[in-house]
C-alpha cells in the first residue's frame, strides 16, 4: 500500500472501511447464513428437497416464463428503443417518462392491476375469453407479469447505445449500396447486440426472482401455476426452514451465474460501443 | 447491473436520422414500428396503470375516502414511513460512502466490491427476507438470545426494517458511481490543495458536481422502499396493525375481496409511483440543461 503516501483526498480507511462494514452486516452475513444453514441437511437431503416434482415443475415454470418473457421484451423492447430515439411522434417525452413505470411500482399493485385486466370479467380478460384465451390464474398470466416487470430493463439498455450511434455508419453504408433492411442487420444491430443481451439478461434475472407481480395473477396451483419463489413461502408457512433454505440456495447460485454473465456483457458493451457507463 | 435505474439525459437525435434520405426508413416501416411499440406500450403499461384508478374509484370517492383513512390503513401507511424514513438515510450514507471510496481511490478489488453492492438487486426479495429469518427468526443464530432479552425482529418493525434496507441497498450507490467516475477527482485534489478539508471538499466541491444524480438515488430508494412486498412479506408476519405495510395491506384487503379499497391503498403507492417518475423526468431536463451550458 506504498501507493497511499500519494493521495491528496482525505476519507479513503473511513469510506471503505464503512461501505466494507455495512455491506458485510447487511448483505454478506446475512446472505452466507443461507448456505451454513443448507450445509446442515446433507448433501442426499439437499438434493431430495429440491428435485421434488412438485419444485421441479416450479423450476419450469419460473425459468420457462422469464426466459419467454425475457425474449418478448427483447423484441418488444427494441422496438421502442427505436422509435423513442429514432422518431418523433405525438406523446413520446410521456411513453419515455413511463417506461419506467414497472420500476417504480410496488410489485403487489401491479399484481392486482394485471389480475384486475386479466380475469375474466376484466378489461382485456373478457375480451380473450371468447376466443378461448385464459391469461388470468393460467401460466400465460404468469408470462404477462414477467414482461411487465422486464420491460425497462431492455429499452433503458438499448435507448443511450441507440442515441449515440452516428449517423456517418449507416449512410456509409447507403453509399455501398446497402438496402435499409441490410444497413440495419449487418452493420446497427451488431453494434446493439450486446447491449440487448445485456437488457435480455437483466430482464431474465429479475424475472427469476419476482414475486409479487407474479403470485396474484398466476393462481398459483400446484404443479401448474406455481413459481419458484412462492414454493420458499410454502415451506416457510409450514415452518420448513431448511427446505426453504435449500431451495433459496438453488436461486441464489442462479443469481450468481446470471450477475456474472451480465458483468461479462456489460464489459462487451462497453468495448463494442467504446462507452464506459 | 442497474442499468434501467439510473439516470441519462436523453438527446434528441431523430431529427437528424430523419433528416437524411440514408439513415430514413420508408414511412410505412416507420409507423409500423411505432405502432407495434405503442400498442405494446399502451397494453401492458398504460392499461394496468389506468386500471389501478379505475378499480379505486368504481365504488365511488366515499368508498375510496373510508378505504383510506381507516385504522389498519392508516398504520399501514404509517409502518411504511417509518420503514423508508430509516432505510433510506442509512442506505444514503452507504451509497455516498461507497462510491467515495471507489471513485476517488485505486485499491485491489474494487470490480469484486461493485458487483457485491449489486448482489442485493439480482437477489429474489423472497430470499432477501428468508436471510434475515435465518439469522435473527426463533430458529435462527440469534433467536434464543433475542428471545432471552425479549427483542423481537422476526415478524416485528425492525425485520421489516432490515428487508427494507437490503432490497434498496444498491440504488443510491449505483447512481452515484458512474457519474463521479465520469467526474475524476482533480477538483476535489484542487481544493484539499488550496486548503480544504476532507468534508468542506465534499461540501463545496463534489455535492454540487453530483446533486441531481443524488437526488434520483434517494427518490428511486424511497419508491422502492415504500412498495417492497416480497422481502417484507417473509419477515412481516402479517399482523393487522401492527406489521403491515401498504403493499401488505393491499394483499389481505384484495385476498378478503375487498376489490375497492385494495386498489384505493393501491393507488396511494401508483401515485408515489407516478410522482418519482415525474421528478426523474425533471431532473434529467435539468440535468441536460445543465449539459448543454456547458457545451
Amino acid at each position: 500500500m506504498s501507493r497511499r503516501s500519494f493521495q491528496v483526498l482525505p476519507g479513503f480507511n473511513l469510506t471503505l472501511g464503512y461501505t466494507l462494514f455495512y455491506l458485510s452486516i447487511i448483505v454478506l452475513i446475512p446472505l452466507s447464513a443461507v448456505f451454513i444453514k443448507t450445509a446442515s441437511l446433507g448433501l442426499a437431503q439437499f438434493w431430495d428437497v429440491v428435485t421434488t416434482p412438485r419444485v421441479l415443475a416450479s423450476y419450469r415454470l419460473s425459468f420457462g416464463a422469464s426466459l419467454l418473457a425475457a425474449a418478448i421484451n427483447a423484441v418488444f423492447g427494441l422496438a421502442l428503443a427505436w422509435a423513442l430515439v429514432r422518431y418523433s411522434f405525438p406523446g413520446k417525452k410521456l411513453v419515455d417518462a413511463l417506461i419506467d413505470l414497472p420500476f417504480a411500482l410496488p410489485t403487489a399493485v401491479a399484481g392486482i392491476a394485471l389480475t384486475a385486466l386479466y380475469a375474466p370479467n376484466g378489461w382485456l380478460g373478457s375480451a380473450l375469453e371468447p376466443l378461448g384465451i385464459k391469461v388470468a390464474f393460467t401460466p400465460l398470466g404468469v408470462l404477462v407479469a414477467l414482461v411487465f416487470i422486464g420491460l425497462p430493463f431492455v429499452v433503458r439498455t438499448v435507448q443511450p447505445i441507440l442515441e449515440d450511434l452516428d449517423t456517418e455508419l449507416e449512410e456509409a453504408a447507403a453509399s455501398l449500396g446497402a438496402r435499409r433492411w441490410q444497413t440495419f442487420r449487418y452493420v446497427t444491430l451488431p453494434i446493439l447486440l450486446p447491449a440487448l443481451l445485456t437488457g435480455f439478461a437483466l430482464a431474465f434475472a429479475r424475472a427469476v426472482g419476482e414475486y409479487g407481480s407474479v403470485i396474484f395473477i398466476a393462481g398459483n396451483i400446484p404443479m401448474v401455476s406455481e413459481i419458484t419463489p412462492l414454493m420458499i413461502i410454502t415451506k416457510l408457512e409450514q415452518y420448513d426452514y431448511a427446505g426453504a433454505t435449500a431451495i433459496a440456495v438453488v436461486m441464489l447460485l442462479f443469481s450468481f451465474v446470471l450477475l456474472l454473465a451480465i458483468n461479462g456483457l456489460q464489459a462487451w458493451t462497453e468495448k463494442a460501443t467504446g462507452r464506459n457507463r | 447491473m442497474a442499468a434501467a435505474t439510473t439516470l441519462h439525459a436523453a438527446a434528441d437525435v431523430a431529427a437528424r436520422f430523419e433528416g437524411r434520405a440514408a439513415t430514413r426508413e420508408p414511412a410505412w416501416v416507420k409507423w409500423t414500428i411505432i405502432a407495434v411499440s405503442l400498442t405494446f406500450f399502451v397494453l401492458f403499461l398504460l392499461m394496468p396503470l389506468i386500471a389501478v384508478f379505475v378499480e379505486a374509484l368504481r365504488k365511488g370517492w366515499d368508498t375510496y375516502l373510508a378505504a383510506l383513512v381507516e385504522p389498519d390503513a392508516l398504520s399501514a401507511i404509517k409502518l411504511t414511513l417509518i420503514a423508508a424514513v430509516i432505510a433510506v438515510p442509512l442506505n444514503l450514507t452507504f451509497g455516498v460512502s461507497a462510491a467515495w471510496a471507489i471513485t476517488k481511490f485505486n485499491f485491489r478489488g474494487k470490480h469484486v466490491l461493485i458487483t457485491l453492492i449489486d448482489l442485493p438487486f439480482s437477489v429474489s426479495p423472497v430470499v432477501a427476507g428468508l436471510i434475515y429469518v435465518l439469522v435473527f427468526g426463533a430458529q435462527g443464530w440469534f433467536g434464543p438470545w433475542l428471545q432471552e432479552h425479549d427483542l423481537k425482529i422476526i415478524f416485528a418493525v425492525p425485520g421489516i426494517v432490515l428487508a427494507t434496507v437490503f432490497v434498496t441497498f444498491p440504488f443510491i450507490a449505483r447512481e452515484l458511481i458512474p457519474l463521479m467516475q465520469a467526474q475524476g477527482k482533480e477538483e476535489e485534489e484542487a481544493a484539499v490543495v488550496l486548503g480544504a478539508n476532507g468534508w468542506q471538499t465534499f461540501w463545496h466541491v463534489t455535492l454540487p458536481n453530483i446533486k441531481w444524480g443524488l437526488l434520483y438515488g434517494v427518490i428511486l430508494t424511497n419508491a422502492r422502499a415504500m412498495g417492497e412486498f416480497g422481502a417484507v412479506s417473509v419477515v412481516s408476519g402479517h399482523i393487522r396493525g401492527l406489521t403491515n405495510t401498504m403493499p401488505l395491506h393491499v394483499e389481505i384487503l384484495y385476498n378478503e375481496y375487498q376489490f375497492a379499497a385494495a386498489f384505493a391503498v393501491a393507488s396511494l403507492l401508483a401515485l408515489l409511483a407516478l410522482v418519482t417518475l415525474g421528478v426523474k423526468t425533471w431532473i434529467e431536463h435539468q440535468a441536460s440543461k445543465v449539459k448543454d451550458n456547458e457545451e
